[in-house]
């Protein structure tokens, strides 16, 4: 489901055009990428690192289904619940369900882009449950009625002023261009809103096969108050989130701290394992785990699309990338946005729906470079191309291929190719092009909407190089 | 269990290399990378607390004999009035004279909610240790010390022993063999709560603790 209306072209035309936009995202983007240079000082081990989590990720990825038994086996026994769905609306269905059972009104969430996935606020609110964000960029976001930008940073599109305007406006409270002052009032009016709901919902950042445990990476302390406080908890994961073993998680916290805010690691990690024992005093008296699928069983068919599923959603390829720091996140139009998404979304809407994704980059490689986990994102947006362009659909298992094979193209292509195999061809049609050089067009939508068109040189390169190897010859240059 | 099914099929079908050979599966990786040089406690837990300092973390170190009446110039320095305790707690005659009222952590948090969110200033909890290289407090909330302890009230206290520092999270783990089992909630605390989502403007004291003060006893 796209999240805002218009093709990719025409919202990154017009958000490419927001001077104050383009400001705000690159004045954030240089300082991430500042702060995860600095926090990674030592190149070799870096590398060493990436390697390993690299390592961690494929490894669980390869056991995959025999992970997830057991992590069902290891959270059973402890006492969760643990669901199983394959679309987002059968995820949404799981949590209304829920819901109804424990007659909630009112549900507390951390940060969790999974809900995004499956649009949860809107679905909760069609059935009168109240979503609240607790997560300071992500409740900003919900106040401004929007979605995130940025997968760590949701707000990172307003600027301190915007967010005092808005603040002042949804909640009453002073308009002061002042970070800590807003804090400190979004601390209080949330407080009440923890004691108050009857659910928490969170995401997971890793869940651990071995010992049955969900962990969270987090800064606020809302993730923890989230899965404390209310007397549910449920929390919503992808089903490439699983690692094996507990040590796993060592690597791929340092790797996943510092890549997405250079920090060594961040206030808390939470591990929970089990909701409220008998003579426990607090936590949750019940944990449900809800399973997702959601296309990540197509990324699963082959070696190279597995990759995709190593990611740790760190948010370093969005922060580096070219094309992200200059249009944002919104442009997009999809849950996920930057290098990653345009990887993702493919296999969760299909191609139909996302065919400009994997073309709206010039394949830099800034993003490869910096992956924690080493994702080839270049080589899988090259795939996801060839994909969209498939002369069998038939023979994919990628929603949507063959999208955008159509008309005139694949012929023109094969001409294209017929004219470059053989030398002879290729010089008829290098000197059939020279001499007709002023038939060329002066105009070649949309390419030339923004750029001169080069002219036909009225020589071809073999000619050129002909008639100087010549005069050479005779002895004109010397 | 339908859509159980369907997710391990689909899993199971695919035609990744793993499947139908064994042999592909790899072994564990290895983690030498995660390895780190020989230091002592006092190396380690002077490493411990510039990390520490960097997040905002409060560190004061204590000889073992002193812990007492310097958690009671802390009580004082800070002006707290109402503190919450464990009820295990050694310290729950000693800090009287100071404080208003001492509140013991020992009913369920349902019959007290509104009074532990409004009415404490700061809690004292023990740690598991520390670890070195990220400057973290590792506790395991029980019974005794429940989860709420270290998260709710604006002030937490933690007493961390020196010889109980590790230099990793990984070495922590190996060391105390967590994947023997882990109990409900397990806790990796870096500095008091905070949040750069403003504008990436650092601010501390968002939803967890305002401050965090780290009683480092030497022994």
């Amino acid at each position: 489901m796209s999240t805002t209306t218009g093709s990719f072209q025409q919202r990154s035309d017009v958000a490419i055009q927001d001077k104050k936009l383009r400001a705000n995202f690159l004045s954030a983007m240089d300082g991430l990428m500042e702060k995860r240079d600095l926090a990674f000082d030592d190149k070799t081990q870096l590398e060493a690192l990436r390697i390993l989590g690299a390592q961690v990720r494929q490894n669980a990825l390869v056991k995959l289904p025999e992970l997830l038994v057991e992590l069902e086996t290891k959270l059973t026994q402890r006492g969760v619940q643990v669901h199983w769905a394959q679309t987002p609306d059968e995820a949404v269905d799981i949590i209304q369900s829920i819901t109804l059972k424990e007659k909630a009104q009112k549900i507390i969430k951390g940060k969790s882009m999974v809900s995004e996935e499956i649009h949860l606020n809107d679905k909760m609110e069609q059935v009168g449950v109240t979503c609240l964000e607790s997560d300071l960029g992500e409740y900003i976001v919900q106040l401004a009625k929007e979605t995130p930008s940025h997968i760590v940073m949701p707000a990172i599109h307003k600027n301190t002023a915007e967010i005092a305007d808005l603040l002042h406006e949804k909640t009453g409270i002073e308009r002061k261009e002042d970070a800590l002052y807003m804090t400190e009032q979004a601390r209080q009016q949330l407080r009440k809103n923890f004691m108050e709901a009857d659910i928490g919902l969170s995401g997971v950042n890793f869940a651990v096969a071995e010992t049955g445990t969900l962990c969270l990476v987090e800064n606020e302390g809302n993730g923890r108050l989230t899965t404390t406080v209310p007397k549910t908890h449920i929390a919503i994961m992808g089903i490439e989130k699983v690692v094996e073993k507990l040590e796993d998680t060592a690597p791929l916290l340092s790797l996943l701290t510092r890549s997405a805010t250079g920090q060594p690691i961040t206030t808390y990690f939470n591990m929970i394992s089990g909701p409220r024992k008998e003579n426990e005093l607090d936590g949750p008296e019940t944990v449900h785990l809800v399973l997702l699928d959601h296309g990540r069983t197509q990324m699963y068919q082959d070696d190279e699309l597995l990759d995709t599923l190593r990611c740790i959603r760190c948010a370093a390829c969005m922060n580096h990338c070219p094309v992200y720091t200059r249009i944002g996140g919104h442009a997009y139009g999809f849950t996920y946005p930057g290098p990653i998404g345009k990887i993702l979304m493919p296999h969760l809407e299909g191609l139909d729906d996302t065919q400009s994704l994997p073309t709206a980059s010039s394949l830099c490689g800034a993003c490869a470079e910096v992956c924690p986990v080493k994702i080839p994102i270049p080589d899988l947006l090259v795939r996801l191309r060839e994909e969209a362009n498939h002369p069998n659909p038939q023979d994919s298992y990628i929603k949507g291929a063959g999208i955008k094979r159509h008309g005139m193209e694949p012929v023109l292509w094969s001409m294209w190719r017929w004219w470059h195999q053989r030398g002879t061809r290729y010089h008829i049609m290098t000197s059939m092009l020279t001499k007709l050089h002023f038939l060329q067009p002066s105009k070649l939508a949309p390419w030339t909407n923004k750029r001169t068109l080069p002219k036909m040189a009225k020589k071809s390169f073999h000619q050129q190089m002909k008639a100087r190897t010549d005069r050479l010859k005779k002895g004109a240059l010397r | 269990m339908n859509a159980r099914q369907a997710i391990l099929d689909k899993l199971q079908q695919s035609s990744l290399k793993r499947i139908g050979d064994g042999d592909v599966i790899p072994d564990r990786p290895g983690f030498q990378v995660m390895q780190r040089e020989r230091k002592s406690n006092a190396q380690l837990s002077q490493q411990f607390e510039n990390m520490m300092a960097k997040v905002k973390g409060e560190v004061i170190r204590v000889p073992q004999e002193e812990l007492e009446s310097r958690l009671n110039a802390i009580i004082e320095a800070k002006a707290i009035k109402t503190l919450l305790l464990s009820p295990e707690s050694p310290y729950k005659a000693s800090f009287s004279g100071l404080l208003d009222e001492v509140r013991i952590y020992d009913k369920a948090i349902e019959s007290w909610k509104e009074a532990l969110f409004n009415d404490i200033d700061a809690a004292i909890t023990s740690t598991l240790g520390g670890i070195a290289e990220t400057g973290t407090l590792v506790l395991w909330p029980s019974v005794s010390e429940p989860r709420l302890m270290s998260l709710v009230p604006p002030i937490h206290i933690a007493i961390l022993y020196e010889s109980q520092m590790q230099p990793t999270f990984w070495h922590f783990m190996h060391h105390h063999n967590w994947s023997e089992g882990m109990p409900t909630n397990a806790l990796l605390i870096s500095g008091p709560s905070k949040t750069a989502d403003i504008e990436q403007t650092l601010a501390y004291g968002v939803h967890g603790p305002k401050e965090l003060v780290i009683v480092l006893v030497e022994e």
